[in-house]
């Protein structure tokens, strides 16, 4: 469903993403992990229209995308959440779920439905009429995936959605996006929390540096020596396998 | 019915009534309140609900007057007819200020900057082109029939501002409850997420930019038919620029009735140091105090009152 | 076409006033550079401090050019307090707040001196303002000359302070980089007020400068506005040596476009670099900040 090939992008002289690739297949869910500043986040946003790549080619569904602005990836299907929750302040979450439903309707009233669905799915109705401002953490997270869901999107990209949220909350959301993908949408999270990437991502790519370093299931790369290096630092592997 | 809508229905009904109580003058002064209010609104579907703040928005409004005053003036037509030919003019140029400085990419402070100077280059150019008369500004010949857009009765004048001012609040309604309005309150609070949810940021932009073109362009013709004179300080001055803004940040940017409260509370603060003039001779010269009260007004109110009045009306829900 | 040695005194003339351009520019820009505050008010506390160095001589007999440290001591004051006062307490949130704050003290601050002043235009009668200079056909007059060259003396004074002083170091920190200079102990907060300040004292400066040549009017404040922000804008805002290229260019600009296109249309040259500058090159030729 997503094809992602030898994807660079430079900031001034560095390198956040050195040709690096991926393959997303439709009702997977792959996670994308790698130690802070991999550029992971830089990776989704040039995936996703936020950047345009210096070289490499995205594919969605078989159709070149490399490039294309946001909005208009959006309207094909696939769409982001931010790693630093972005809601609308001074609206309510209602009418911030209503905005991504209003991708495909021009109605108000079958928007305010699609709000209240999607509100439900992701466990958001007592707080319809919160103001975004007014959320805590765990809510504004919440609300990027409510609204992202109400584009009515195939494949939707995580960025850290369980970033700051405690135990019982991670638990949680894990169970509503598990719900998401049993529901046909493909995803593909960039995540720290380990507990949630062995418990949702049937594949990992481990991004390093800007490299694509490992891929593999979630055990297969716990063991992977680069991996354990990546994170860990040079020689650790050896360290620990002693 | 709902308490709004009944509220509505007794301010329209007090409206109408309105100028058959009270004497020329203050016919006079409801008519320019209205009437400041349906230009304040103009600004506030750019500025309020798509959150552009534009500090030249007079552009607009002497691109207006200029067309109609022109049309009628040297090319014989008639005003009613020009009326929406100046409308097209004030959205052509709402259009073409949105798509050079957004296709550049300029926001908040840099965008506010640019429509300063846009409305100074079109206000040095009546300032010295032969087809606007130059300094010496334009005079539609008095000749006060309906059919000319002039009217004897300032009665009439009143109710057409009194239109024009409700069909200003109609506009901002149904834009504010449909899914151009949503949109605009989004690219206001996040362009980047709403970019991210599919919302094609420039393309809205360029929209309300040129329907808020075009409305002002409407305000600025039935000025100059009402005073029967435009310059090019009177259309392009800075003065009318900083009225829009400030009837609409004072009344509750983003909100439907903010530019028309905005209106009364200058107005009423208007009126008063006029009164307060009256009383004290010193202070002959009344609207720089106006003015001065405005300029602290906006201060206030930007800093402690972000919301404007609508702002004190407001509930704001409990949260959990 | 004009005469070479017409447009040879008209660039030299331009080159003067934008002389001191520069030191309102200079004020602009530190102030943007250490605050990142847009200052709408600076055309019209230009006008302001030109009104009081009119009042100075037409009540005291004082000098623009004698008053120069009395002005400029006021105007840092002034400026310092108004920080302290108004623009600190209310500088958070979105840019464009700050923006409106700051065009409210504008329309504050010309209604008042249209209030207070009246609207007839003022200017000094000085003893030597009819004396000239002869540079080749260019006839300039002298306190022209005598303010380009206090203008540039005392832009290098307040470089020297910038680099030298403690001071002018720890608003060099400020500007740089906010969170690390409170982390070294700098009292950031005073810092704004002092660099307030000290952008508000350059037009105290430039206000003795211009008097002897020019006139004032309330309105003095929107015509001062754009110059100064074209001037900030082309150089790059927050540098300095950008406003003292912009200033020049600007004052040739201005002295060309009415040569060439007359007193009326001239004034349209700095609007229209104003528009360009911002649609293809908004960090200005020394600029950095996106």
């Amino acid at each position: 469903m997503l094809e992602v090939r030898d994807l660079s992008k430079s900031f001034g002289g560095l390198k956040a993403v050195d040709r690096a690739s991926l393959d997303v297949r439709q009702g997977e869910i792959v996670g994308l992990i790698g130690p802070n500043g991999a550029g992971k986040t830089t990776l989704f946003a040039a995936i996703a229209g936020f950047h345009v790549p210096d070289s490499g080619r995205v594919a969605f569904e078989g159709r070149d995308i490399t490039g294309l602005p946001p909005h208009r990836i959006c309207a094909a299907g696939m769409v982001r959440t931010f790693q630093i929750t972005q809601p609308f302040a001074k609206i309510s979450v209602r009418q911030n779920i209503m905005v991504g439903a209003y991708l495909h309707t021009a109605d108000r009233r079958l928007a305010a439905r699609e709000a209240e669905a999607v509100a439900q799915t992701v466990g958001m109705t007592d707080q319809l009429d919160q103001l975004g401002a007014d959320l805590t953490v765990a809510g504004r997270k919440r609300l990027e995936l409510a609204r992202a869901l109400a584009t009515g999107p195939r494949l939707l990209l995580l960025d850290e959605v369980m970033a700051g949220l405690n135990p019982t909350e991670i638990v949680e959301i894990v169970g509503v996006i598990k719900g998401i993908r049993d529901a046909g949408i493909t995803i593909l999270l960039i995540e720290h929390v380990m507990q949630a990437v062995t418990s949702l991502a049937e594949r990992v790519y481990v991004l390093n540096q800007g490299r694509m370093i490992a891929e593999g299931t979630p055990a297969a790369i716990a063991d992977d020596p680069q991996v354990i290096e990546a994170y860990l630092g040079h020689g650790a592997a050896k360290v620990l396998r002693a | 019915m709902s308490r709004t809508a009944l509220l509505c229905l007794a301010a329209l009904a007090a409206a109408l009534v309105y100028p058959l109580l009270v004497p020329n003058y203050l016919v006079n002064v409801g008519m320019l309140m209205l009437f400041t209010a349906f230009l304040g609104q103009s600004w506030n579907l750019a500025g309020g609900y798509a959150g552009q703040t534009s500090f030249g928005h007079v552009v607009f409004f002497g691109v207006g007057a200029y067309t109609s005053t022109i049309l009628q003036v040297t090319y014989g037509w008639n005003p009613w007819l020009a009326w929406p030919i100046a409308m097209l003019a004030g959205g052509a140029v709402g259009w073409m200020i949105a798509v050079l400085s957004f296709r550049a990419g300029l926001r908040g402070s840099y965008f506010a900057l640019i429509t300063l100077a846009f409305a100074e280059v079109f206000r040095i150019l009546a300032n010295s082109v032969p087809f606007t008369r130059g300094g010496l500004g334009m005079l539609i010949k008095a000749d006060q029939r309906p059919e000319n857009f002039q009217f004897k009765d300032p009665i009439w004048i009143y109710y057409l501002a009194l239109a024009l001012c409700v069909i200003s609040l109609l506009i901002a309604w149904q834009i504010a409850r449909g899914r151009f309005g949503a949109r605009l309150v989004a690219i206001r609070e996040n362009e980047d997420a709403a970019r991210a949810l599919g919302i094609d940021v420039f393309a809205e932009k360029v929209k309300v930019l040129t329907l808020s073109g075009a409305m002002c362009a409407a305000g600025g013709t039935f000025y100059a038919q009402k005073y029967l004179y435009i310059d090019p300080s009177i259309a392009f001055g800075v003065d009318k620029s900083v009225e829009m803004l400030l009837v609409t940040m004072v009344g509750g940017a983003g909100t439907i009735f903010g530019p028309l409260i905005g209106s009364v509370a200058l107005t009423v603060i208007n009126e008063a140091t006029r009164g307060l003039a009256s009383v004290v001779p010193a202070l002959k010269n009344v609207q720089p105090l106006s003015l001065v009260v405005y300029g602290v007004m906006l201060v206030l109110i930007v800093a402690r009152l972000p919301d404007g009045l609508m702002g004190l009306f407001r509930r704001r829900p409990r949260h959990a | 076409m004009l005469d070479p040695q017409i447009i040879f005194a008209g660039v030299l003339n331009g080159l003067l006033a934008g002389g001191v351009y520069v030191l309102v520019a200079v004020g602009l820009t530190l102030i943007y550079g250490v605050l990142h505050i847009i200052n709408f008010a600076h055309g019209s506390l230009l006008m302001l401090a030109m009104y009081a160095v009119f009042w100075l001589w037409r009540l005291l007999g004082v000098d623009p050019y004698v008053a120069l440290p009395l002005v400029i001591a006021g105007a840092f004051g002034f400026g310092w307090l108004l920080y302290r006062g108004v623009i600190g307490r209310f500088s958070h949130g979105r840019d464009e707040n700050i923006l409106l704050i700051t065009l409210g003290l504008s329309i504050v601050i010309d209604n008042a001196a249209l209030l207070f002043f009246g609207g007839d235009t003022q200017t000094i009668d000085v003893p030597y303002a009819g004396r000239f200079v002869e540079i080749g056909a260019a006839f300039l007059p002298l306190p022209k000359i005598v303010s380009f060259a206090a203008s540039l003396l005392l832009c290098a004074v307040l470089g020297l302070y910038m680099a030298k002083s403690d001071t002018g170091k720890a608003i060099r920190a400020v500007a740089k980089e906010r969170q690390g200079a409170r982390l070294v102990g700098i009292d950031v907060d005073n810092i704004f007020a002092i660099s307030y300040g000290i952008g508000i004292a350059c037009l105290g400066a430039a206000a003795c400068l211009l008097m002897p040549s020019y006139y004032v009017t309330p309105t003095s404040g929107h015509a001062f506005v754009l110059v100064a922000f074209t001037i900030v804008v082309l150089g790059g805002m927050g540098s300095f040596v950008g406003a003292a290229v912009g200033g020049f260019i600007i004052g040739i600009t201005e002295a060309l476009g009415g040569l060439f296109l007359g007193e009326q249309l001239g004034q349209i040259g700095i609007s229209l670099i104003f528009i360009l500058i911002l649609l293809l090159k908004p960090t200005g030729l020394f600029g950095s900040r996106a």
